[in-house]
């Protein structure tokens, strides 16, 4: 007789297939930035990936472990962080941020599965924190050199301030660029940014957060093929939704219609591709809703109320380090037991 | 006292403060001043003096009248002894360098609630001879100043690319704004924790085999 130990029902998935179809999501995203912002966009991906795959191996190295390149999980950290940072990102401080990711984010909580916070969330977070000022510098999309020149600042020496780009929006000629997101231009100016723009993408915004509607597209493919739990983004969404509408409603011209909050920014990109990280987000049913929708209302309290004009990386942030606590306290019943 | 060469046990007291012992890397005592005043390597190093010149004045003197403090009273008259040399540090500091008073704040008069020299004061000044007492301060103080040191250069070369207000990397440098804040004071600490902890297990791990 065989015994064997549960689970005995298993799908025949692993950690490495999930984690290869979120990088065959994520492809798309790229390959629309690198149409957007050209050669820049492209470094910047390709950099930020193999920063995070060197420390993945570093750490691996230093603690003695197994190799962990081959579960994807570092790639996905660097597609993703690669996906939050501004197209004309200086290269070194993608390489600071990928490192940061994968260190402080994953390696020193014990690898894969142990981190408490999402590592690309928290590369961005570290380097919002030390270059606050070159992560809030947009570059114009579909300027005309974009396939054959570098934006100036991406090419930045180690160490350096990032090169002005000013001078090579002038020479491309990027017919009325302000260099400020429409969650920016809202926040300080009340400009409602044409909903047009914000679909194609031609609105400022961070590598992989351009196209609201291709995000969902992409989200949808891992939706369906169960990759994902539906609920997070539902969750996110629909929350950052009521509220954006309630204060729409109630509060008047003071707030920004909702089309902007939607399709502006990483709200999407979060709620797809980040808040919905297994490794930090809750397991039960009743959990998933409230931490989906803690980190929706946060989002628009930050972008509300706070200094900051982008408010999902501290609110996905946030309903990390509430995760566990959620699903503690709420766990299904089991059935046919009393509470 | 100094024509007397020291003995072993002295030379250990004195290495295990450094190194050993060392109260910031390895104990993690007066965590206050290491994360609040290590923004620059000249801060640091104040800190770090400051902190060693009170620790051994205060240590030797308790050591000397450990015969003669009661038992019941003997925290009270630390902190007496303490807060006089702070008080007397406190204006050395004002007079020599109005600047690092002014960097230092607050935290030159926090030196009395500094648990490291409350903690020699009390484990081993009160049980030893004044000059086991003073070579232990030493050390300790001498630990401290590196703990300090390491953690103010670090901050200081990445937050503002200089190194004792002497510019590294030129004027494009990028300064990372996280290492002058709090947080960058916590990152660094731990970064040099676990170099600290990474090698004292690489230690081990020879010894074993």
């Amino acid at each position: 007789m065989q015994l064997r130990a549960s689970p005995h029902l298993h799908s025949g998935r692993d950690v490495p297939t999930i984690m290869r179809h979120v990088v065959y999501a994520l492809l798309p995203i790229c390959a629309f930035s690198i149409w957007q912002y050209g050669l820049s966009s492209l470094a910047l991906i390709v950099t930020v990936t193999l920063s995070c795959l060197a420390a993945e191996r570093i750490s691996n190295k230093l603690s003695g472990t197994v190799n962990t390149l081959s579960d994807w999980s570092a790639t996905i950290t660097g597609v993703l962080l690669a996906l939050t940072l501004p197209p004309a990102f200086p290269l070194w401080m993608g390489t600071v941020a990928g490192f940061s990711a994968v260190w402080l984010g994953k390696s020193l909580f014990g690898g894969l599965g142990h981190n408490a916070f999402n590592p690309a969330l928290v590369g961005r977070a570290f380097v919002q924190a030390a270059f606050p000022t070159a992560i809030t510098t947009w570059a114009p999309a579909f300027a005309p050199q974009r396939f054959t020149e570098f934006i100036p600042s991406t090419l930045t020496l180690p160490l350096m301030q990032p090169n002005d780009i000013s001078a090579w929006v002038a020479a491309n000629m990027v017919d009325g660029f302000t260099g400020a997101t429409p969650l920016a231009r809202w926040k300080f100016e009340h400009f409602v940014y044409p909903v047009q723009d914000m679909i194609t993408g031609a609105a400022s915004a961070s590598t992989g957060e351009t196209s609201a509607l291709l995000l969902v597209l992409c989200g949808l493919y891992l939706i369906a093929r169960k990759f994902m739990d539906w609920r997070i983004p539902v969750a996110v969404v629909g929350s950052a939704l009521l509220l954006a509408l309630a204060f729409r409603l109630f509060g008047g011209d003071e707030y920004p219609p909702v089309h902007l909050v939607l399709l502006s920014g990483g709200l999407m990109l979060g709620a797809l591709f980040m808040a919905t990280d297994m490794a930090t987000s809750p397991v039960s049913p009743r959990a998933v809703w409230a931490y989906g929708a803690i980190i929706g209302v946060v989002t628009i309290l930050i972008r509300y109320f706070g200094g900051l004009t982008e408010g999902v990386m501290y609110a996905i942030l946030f309903g990390n380090a509430l995760a566990p606590l959620l699903d503690k306290y709420l766990q299904p019943k089991v059935f046919g037991a009393r509470r | 006292m100094s024509s007397q060469p020291l003995q072993a046990s002295n030379m250990e007291q004195l290495l295990e403060g450094i190194w050993k012992q060392n109260p910031v890397f390895v104990m993690a005592l007066g965590m206050c001043p290491a994360l609040a005043v290590t923004v620059s390597a000249f801060n640091a190093l104040g800190m770090g003096l400051a902190t060693t010149f009170v620790l051994i004045c205060s240590c030797t003197l308790i050591s000397m009248l450990r015969r003669f403090i009661p038992r019941e009273v003997r925290i009270a008259t630390y902190i007496v002894i303490i807060a006089t040399f702070v008080t007397l540090v406190d204006y050395i500091i004002q007079a020599v360098s109005l600047a690092l008073y002014e960097a230092l704040g607050a935290f030159i008069q926090l030196i009395v609630v500094n648990c490291i020299i409350l903690g020699r004061a009390e484990a081993h000044a009160a049980k030893n001879p004044p000059l086991s007492a003073m070579v232990n301060a030493l050390g300790m103080g001498i630990g401290f100043t590196i703990g300090l040191f390491a953690l103010g250069s670090v901050r200081e070369i990445l937050g503002a690319g200089k190194l004792f207000g002497l510019s590294l990397f030129g004027e494009h440098f990028q300064p990372w704004v996280v290492m002058v804040l709090p947080p960058g004071g916590f990152f660094v600490l731990g970064l040099w924790l676990l170099f600290f902890a990474w090698l004292a297990k690489r230690k081990e791990a020879q010894h074993g085999a």
